[in-house]
């Protein structure tokens, strides 16, 4: 009977390389997405502005990507997943991680891509007045200081986490970050040249290109088909299986409610429905879906796309005709509105028999808007030590001539 | 010899340009040509609405000998016109004189007969 018995050792180490690989191949596939909502970044916020600003604003995202990359990678990382207190983790700097069910860094590359779409988020708000050097310093500052230290309080082990703080992909640690920060540049920068008539009254800027705003959406679209399921971060297994399919699910539905809330909202309030405001739309639905996407049932995504996207739309006539803080391409209404509800709103429509999430609604606020003040004060802050010190602004020639020849010395178009 | 200089609509171009070709004429220029008016029309962008009085037309040069002015006229004239307020206008005023570059003469030989 003896000889029966099998030593099946072999097959479970087998069974568990299978796993590891798959599980790895899952995340990098993941990194590859996220890293592609770069060009959709950069596509969004070159139409939605004016065709002397182009060079500049896709310099502004090429920067925030490989600034982050660098930063990440020598702090960053080190700050939001290393072990330290509540509030910032304190070791592993240049980048020494532990494995976990797929490499250290294959986990450190998914991270990478993350903080840069953070940061990326930024650059659309303050398009066509900003000194390209002063951008570069505050890009530095998100990637290295603010990002790592809110990402640590609720995905590195930090004190929301503690209290059962829900952000699946980042609604919060990711958009709502960029969002206020946003905010808080068209803020100090104050608006275009031109936005505003001598009575106050808001007038149209209209971006030089709607095709590359909205090829720059589907790109997003795509990205976001990593940005949220390939957080699962492992693949094996039907739990896995069934948890990263929901998510597609999810993510799908909150995109195209958004779209068509905000396709809906423009036709009745402004008489035309938009195709610009259709773009924020959809990015709305999938900033507002990203905490939720894995503990929410489909019919809940399509409410919280919808919501998301109707309250954008009202933010970004808010914003710009009540407060006239001048956002070219509605990055603080996408991104910081979208996120705070899209948390909230999490913690109303968690169903913990999808995969056992709890959230509660007074934490999913309360983590928002720590997030959100914290954010909000330090990128405030270093945005008026720039304007005191240096100054943030270009003069007005470059501004009314455009930032590509004057800061970069090539136009994009010629 | 005479300069005949046409504004027409944009949408109009394709069929004066045929029948141009059709008629005597074997060169002209044309540019597109924005305009400033009395028409408006409202946009919206981004939920603000603005107004642009900025006309998009086509403008058309042609140069010819006296003889040809009345019919090009003519055929500019019917096939440019809708009836709709804005169809543009013909301007004709007098030139000097014309060189070829490559042959070198001038007068209004150079503006030969199709045939």
């Amino acid at each position: 009977m003896a000889g029966i018995l099998l030593d099946i050792t072999p097959v479970v180490e087998e069974a568990k390389d299978f796993v590891n690989g798959l599980d790895t191949m899952w995340v990098l596939l993941g990194a590859m997405l996220v890293f592609w909502m770069q060009p959709g970044f950069a596509l969004v916020e070159a139409g939605l502005t004016r065709a002397k600003n182009t060079a500049n604003i896709l310099m502004k995202n090429f920067c925030d990507f490989m600034c982050g990359s660098v930063l990440y990678w020598i702090a960053g990382f080190s700050i939001m997943y290393g072990v330290g207190n509540g509030f910032v983790g304190w070791d592993g700097f240049f980048f020494i991680g532990s494995d976990s069910n797929v490499p250290a860094e294959a986990t450190f590359i998914f991270q990478t891509v993350f903080c840069a779409t953070a940061a990326t988020i930024v650059s659309g708000a303050m398009a066509e007045r900003t000194k390209f050097s002063m951008y570069f310093v505050y890009s530095m500052v998100i990637s290295l200081i603010i990002y790592p230290i809110e990402g640590h309080w609720s995905w590195g082990g930090g004190w929301l986490s503690e209290l059962g703080f829900h952000d699946f992909a980042g609604s919060t640690v990711v958009h709502l970050c960029g969002g206020v920060l946003a905010l808080a540049g068209a803020l100090v920068l104050g608006p275009r040249i031109g936005k505003y008539s001598s009575d106050g009254k808001s007038k149209a800027i209209p971006g030089h290109n709607l095709t590359l705003c909205a090829l720059g959406v589907f790109c997003l679209w795509v990205g976001w088909f990593g940005f949220n399921p390939c957080s699962t971060v492992a693949a094996t297994g039907y739990d896995n299986a069934t948890s990263m399919s929901h998510v597609f699910v999810t993510t799908n539905m909150a995109a195209v409610t958004g779209g068509i809330a905000a396709l809906l909202y423009t036709w009745l309030v402004d008489g035309k429905p938009s195709l610009s405001m259709v773009c924020n739309g959809v990015l709305a639905g999938l900033v507002g879906i990203t905490a939720g996407c894995d503990c929410v049932p489909i019919w809940a995504a399509a409410v919280i796309g919808v919501v998301t996207s109707v309250l954008m739309c009202f933010s970004v006539s808010f914003l710009d005709k009540k407060c006239h803080i001048d956002d070219p391409v509605g990055a603080v209404s996408v991104h910081g509105v979208g996120g705070i509800i899209g948390t909230i709103l999490t913690g109303v429509f968690c169903d913990s028999a999808i995969n056992g999430v709890e959230a509660s609604i007074g934490v999913q606020t309360l983590g928002a808007l720590a997030v959100a003040a914290f954010a909000f004060v330090l990128g405030l802050g270093v945005f008026l030590l720039i304007k005191k010190t240096h100054g943030l602004r270009v003069e007005k020639r470059i501004e009314e001539e455009g930032l590509d020849i004057y800061e970069h010395g090539e136009a994009c178009y010629n | 010899m005479k300069k005949i200089e046409a504004i027409i609509r944009k949408t109009k171009f394709d069929e004066v340009k045929e029948a141009l070709l059709n008629s005597d004429i074997n060169w002209f220029e044309y540019h597109d040509v924005h305009g400033i008016g009395q028409s408006r029309q409202d946009r919206i962008y981004r939920g603000v609405v603005y107004s642009t009085d900025i006309i998009e037309r086509v403008a058309i040069t042609i140069v010819c000998r006296d003889i040809f002015v009345e019919p090009t006229v003519d055929v500019i004239l019917k096939t440019a016109q809708t009836g709709e307020v804005g169809d543009g206008r013909i301007f004709v005023s007098d030139v000097i004189d014309t060189w070829s570059i490559r042959t070198g003469e001038h007068g209004d030989t150079v503006l030969r007969d199709k045939k």
